[in-house]
């Protein structure tokens, strides 16, 4: 019989990614069947009562201790787990290499009084404090941690402005600054497109499809996802835009963000309309007319805005791209191939995506022909009843909250995704997987290699039910990046996906599969 | 005068990171000029106890 276990570590702070590898090793351990490893906030104690994991003395715990759980065999000892996880924790020090590391901010500046950026992915409730010492101590801030509060948010950024400084953030998951690629970030070529934007995995998509254009950045700031709200106004993109304005190394400025509050984006275009620079703007999946109307470039997509960018830096034509990097007969050929592998009931897509502007940019293409069902839909009659069950055609944002509670980012832990992926490969009436890969740094160091045996599975699965599953992916990196953008693209190959030079592109194909498999007509003409 | 942004953009990037040291560990691969912080909540995680110690220093 399997009974709970538990033990407690009072005043012991471990952070998310820390506790995640702890969780793992420990699940896979003889004689455990289910394991929480967490700090004691409400949400994983909760967690803890959700798994059967709980008993009264964990719900007494308060944020600051550490806990582990276990579902384990009556002759496991608490003990024995706990001493692993001591080897764990041991290792992890022991790969610290005795480098120094003071205990508050405050230190770490006196110690290294020529710092310049703090990258804060403290809980939310902690980083706009430790954001605001920042500052006030003449410092950059990125913020990555998302639940900090709007008001706080909003006297974070307008100290900043006082200041001259950048305000990166809260949520902001991606910067590239002096080439350096801050949390989740490709390796970049250096060169003169400016970016400022509020959309991660949006940020990710055109750095990466501007280094395969053979260009480069000069600086890419990050906003977090609210700045174009009313309640913020822009503050960090008119800052943003500002500095790019007068950085000499810019020549041509990229702004991305999903559709701004209308009086915000009036205020930026009216802004960039000033910047004797040309301007690339992609407000997704809309504002295009507005944007036109200010003189600059709306994009129709991130990899037009790629396009665009590179051909003004250029001095090029600048015209509209939303079609394929290949010859119109290649891409017939291979909606024709993969179509014809389908039987008759096979009919629906579903669309796993680990970058949500990604996943809202493929919706955004393929809903002009389908309606997707999502957990973060284009319109609200589209949301998922349950996000954890697809119907019909399905696009699911795997970083969102309903994901994400108290677990990491997909982009580091794939396994929400993989158990996704095997539990639809079980319907009969599925006939598509799209997905995307992203690399670079903060991402898994081998995204294709998790996924790889579940894809094996999932086809082979539908095979011995005389299927077939047509997989198309896009791989989203640079041949810089630690995970080498090459290996992870032959990996994926030789499992039978079919990879697409851009999102778009991933997106426009699949749909065109798609209409091949159920109105009988695909092709491009 | 320059903006501090853009006299950033001039100097070499030199980071405190504070939070998950996994972006520690990224930055100190490429080689960047990177301090974590081992950062535990002040005061327990006491909200009153933690305003009231951040004020005395």
């Amino acid at each position: 019989m399997e009974v709970v276990k538990y033990s407690i570590l009072k005043n012991t702070y471990y952070d998310s990614v820390t506790l995640m590898n702890i969780s793992k090793e420990i699940k896979s351990f003889k004689g455990i069947k289910e394991a929480l490893v967490g700090m004691g906030t409400d949400l994983n104690k909760e967690l803890a009562v959700n798994l059967n994991l709980s008993r009264p003395e964990l719900q007494e715990i308060t944020p600051n201790d550490f806990f582990v759980s276990v579902l384990a065999d009556e002759d496991t000892a608490i003990e024995d787990v706990m001493k692993q996880v001591d080897e764990i924790l041991n290792r992890k020090n022991a790969s610290r290499s005795g480098d120094y590391m003071p205990k508050t901010l405050d230190t770490a500046i006196r110690y290294e009084p020529d710092s310049n950026l703090v990258l804060i992915s403290l809980p939310g409730k902690y980083a706009a404090q430790e954001a605001k010492k920042a500052l006030n101590n003449n410092l950059h801030v990125m913020i990555f941690s998302d639940n900090v509060r709007i008001e706080e948010e909003k006297e974070l950024k307008d100290l900043a402005v006082s200041k001259g400084l950048l305000m990166m953030g809260p949520d902001c998951g991606t910067a590239i600054i002096n080439n350096v690629p801050l949390a989740f970030a490709n390796v970049v070529r250096k060169g003169h497109i400016g970016i400022v934007g509020a959309s991660g995995t949006g940020i990710q998509e055109v750095t990466v499809l501007i280094d395969k254009l053979g260009e480069g950045v000069s600086q890419v700031i990050g906003t977090g996802g609210r700045d174009l709200d009313g309640e913020i106004g822009g503050l960090m993109m008119l800052q943003g835009l500002k500095a790019l304005m007068d950085d000499p190394e810019t020549r041509v400025i990229v702004l991305i963000s999903k559709p701004p509050h209308p009086s915000v984006a009036e205020k930026i275009l009216k802004s960039a309309e000033g910047a004797g620079k040309p301007i690339v703007v992609d407000f997704i999946g809309g504002g295009m007319g507005m944007a036109e109307r200010y003189k600059a470039f709306a994009a129709h997509s991130l990899e037009d805005a790629a396009r665009k960018a590179a051909a003004l830096l250029h001095n090029e034509k600048v015209e509209d791209f939303t079609g394929f990097s290949l010859p119109i007969e290649e891409i017939n050929k291979i909606v024709e191939g993969e179509a014809g592998k389908f039987v008759q009931d096979q009919k629906y897509l579903r669309a796993f995506y680990t970058g949500g502007t990604l996943a809202g940019e493929a919706m955004d293409i393929l809903g002009k022909d389908f309606e997707i069902h999502s957990n973060i839909p284009l319109s609200p009659e589209l949301k998922l009843e349950n996000p954890m069950v697809s119907y019909k055609n399905t696009c699911i944002d795997f970083g969102d909250d309903a994901f994400t509670l108290g677990k990491p980012h997909p982009m580091i832990d794939p396994a929400a995704r993989i158990e996704r992926l095997l539990q639809d490969a079980k319907d009969d009436e599925l006939a598509l997987i799209l997905m995307d890969f992203v690399l670079g740094y903060g991402s898994h160091r081998d995204p294709a290699g998790e996924m790889l045996p579940a894809i094996m599975e999932a086809k082979k699965s539908m095979e011995e039910r005389g299927k077939y599953l047509s997989i198309v992916g896009y791989v989203c990196g640079t041949d810089k990046d630690p995970q080498g953008l090459r290996e992870t693209e032959n990996k994926l190959k030789e499992a039978g996906v079919v990879l697409m030079p851009s999102n778009a592109q991933a997106a426009k194909l699949a749909g065109l599969i798609l209409k091949r498999q159920s109105k009988g007509s695909g092709f491009v003409g | 005068m320059l903006a501090k942004v853009n006299e950033l953009f001039n100097k070499e990037l030199k980071v405190i990171n504070m939070g998950l040291e996994y972006f520690y560990n990224d930055l100190k691969e490429q080689k960047v000029k990177v301090i974590h912080v081992d950062w535990k909540p002040a005061a327990g995680g006491d909200k009153k106890l933690s305003s009231l110690l951040s004020r005395l220093k």
